[in-house]
């Protein structure tokens, strides 16, 4: 069904019976043009991606869980393409611009809010650094602007400007930042999938993955044999485990990240603010609660929750940037894991495996990546090779040098 | 997580720095095969379970540690002195 003023005007005298479910739940076919290994959102956006833009609908995608039960629901659900890193710089910004055009496109509300990411600075050195990736973005048509202390002040004027230590001095704003409701990408791209074909088969865990003559031929999952052509790997978190059903050692670590809500408090905060001086990023949701993170905890881990000393870190931080945090509750977290790569940049690739292709790597800033993740992992599906947006996310760049080290953190998965 | 350092006793994790995986063994040769330098520098086995790492005691005794854990229940088996564990060799197995 589609949704609009009159469908909601007919279930409102017709009762809940009326609404159809918004994906079906089928059963698993013998075989497949393409199988999606993770009913996440970059899952999910590849198949509907594979679907609208390349014709290919003969398509699964499997999830071992519940529909959006994995990381697209342990985010901060921050949007932004403030890269400054050629590779970077252009992929972000055609993810943002999918995201302005998402909920037409969709016929679905993600509440894509457009409120700005600020990110402060606290030294000379900083603003210079802000001031290049500001230009860098500009040169790209992406907007930036560098704010001095008094623009900064006008719009958060709650933030610690004169703390002894990180006084502010000024923000990098990209207005075009902001958030998007996380739950809905992933049920918005789902039904937008099912509704032009794709199977999305849940509670369907793969656990082996046949090649033949190095080319792939299936997978073999809880809900018995599927065969393919094609098949994909959108496993983030869990890439080393999926890719290593097919033989392959991946460049990558598993580790656990945290995010926090506060109480519902009324409108405090506009924009994402992020915390120059130490890793911190909060927004305010729609229902009042402060929604913000920080660091991984610096470990491996495939358990979807971190410990406490990082929890204070965080919040450590918090209060350094907004003093007015220490008089909230807190009132829940959550862990996610997360797929890091040894650059801090993610993979879209094909693989050495024939009909074996892979997406991964994407540390913690897979949620703004959603939609141009799926829509360049489609094309390298579709045609066996990049497109241009991802040719420079290439698996096997850490063995020829190319790295895409935004940060400069060098090869150490826990300092990205 | 309680790190049971083989000097100092049951120390709280925030006292220690992690380095990661103990398993990469550094290629005898700077010069030698790149190969076998990729492997060590960039490529994890990752595992799900258990998994040796180097822990530093940087808030206290200021040792190398080789500590066990679980990657998915965070229980620590095992610590040792990173200088008394044995490297093993460069894992192709499984994740």
């Amino acid at each position: 069904m589609r949704y609009g003023w009159h469908s909601v005007l007919k279930q409102a005298f017709e009762g809940l019976a009326a609404v159809a479910p918004a994906w079906r739940t089928p059963e698993p076919k013998p075989v497949y043009d393409v199988v999606i290994v993770g009913g996440g959102a970059h899952g999910l956006a590849t198949a509907y991606y594979l679907a609208k833009e390349h014709g290919i609908a003969n398509v699964a995608v499997l999830e071992k869980g519940y529909l959006g039960s994995g990381n697209v629901g342990r985010n901060t659900t921050i949007v932004r393409s403030n890269y400054l890193l050629d590779g970077n710089v252009q992929f972000y910004e055609k993810s943002m611009q999918l995201w302005e055009g998402l909920e037409q496109d969709l016929n679905f509300n993600a509440m894509v809010s457009q409120r700005g990411v600020l990110n402060l600075y606290h030294s000379d050195a900083q603003r210079d650094a802000f001031a290049r990736r500001g230009t860098a973005m500009r040169l790209h048509g992406i907007d930036a602007e560098l704010l001095d202390r008094d623009q900064v002040r006008a719009l958060v004027p709650f933030l610690d400007f004169d703390n002894a230590r990180f006084p502010i001095q000024g923000g990098l704003l990209q207005r075009r930042g902001g958030t998007v409701r996380h739950d809905a990408v992933a049920w918005g791209y789902a039904r937008g999938a099912d509704r032009r074909g794709v199977d999305i088969l849940q509670h369907c865990e793969v656990t082996g993955i046949s090649v033949e003559n190095g080319r792939v031929t299936g997978v073999e999952t809880t809900r018995g044999r599927i065969a393919c052509r094609k098949l994909a790997l959108a496993t983030a978190g869990n890439s080393s485990r999926t890719a290593a059903m097919a033989g392959l050692k991946l460049p990558i670590e598993s580790h656990v990240l945290q995010a926090f809500v506060s109480e519902a408090i009324k409108p405090y905060i506009d924009q994402v603010v992020t915390y120059g001086a130490g890793h911190f990023y909060v927004s305010q949701s729609d229902k009042g609660g402060l929604v913000f993170g920080g660091d991984i905890d610096g470990y491996n881990s495939y358990a979807q929750r971190g410990n406490l000393p990082t929890v204070e870190h965080v919040v450590e931080a918090g209060v350094a940037m907004i003093p007015g945090l220490s008089r909230l509750r807190l009132l829940r977290s959550w862990g996610g894991v997360m797929d890091m790569s040894m650059d801090g940049s993610p993979i879209i690739d094909t693989t050495p495996v024939e009909g074996l292709y892979l997406n991964c790597g994407w540390c913690y800033g897979g949620f703004k990546a959603t939609p141009a993740s799926g829509w360049c992992f489609a094309h390298t599906i579709a045609r066996d090779e990049p497109h241009a947006l991802n040719a420079k996310f290439r698996l096997d760049r850490f063995r020829s040098g190319r790295v895409i080290d935004e940060k400069g953190g060098g090869a150490r998965p826990n300092v990205h | 997580m309680i790190v049971t350092c083989p000097f100092c006793g049951d120390r709280p994790s925030e006292e220690f720095g992690v380095l990661g995986d103990a398993a990469p063994v550094r290629p005898a040769d700077p010069a030698g095969d790149p190969e076998a330098w990729y492997d060590y520098v960039y490529l994890r086995a990752n595992p799900r379970g258990a998994h040796r790492e180097y822990w530093h005691h940087v808030g206290g005794c200021r040792q190398w540690l080789v500590v066990t854990r679980d990657t998915t229940t965070h229980d620590i088996a095992a610590v040792e002195p990173a200088r008394l564990a044995k490297q093993t060799a460069p894992e192709k197995g499984e994740p």
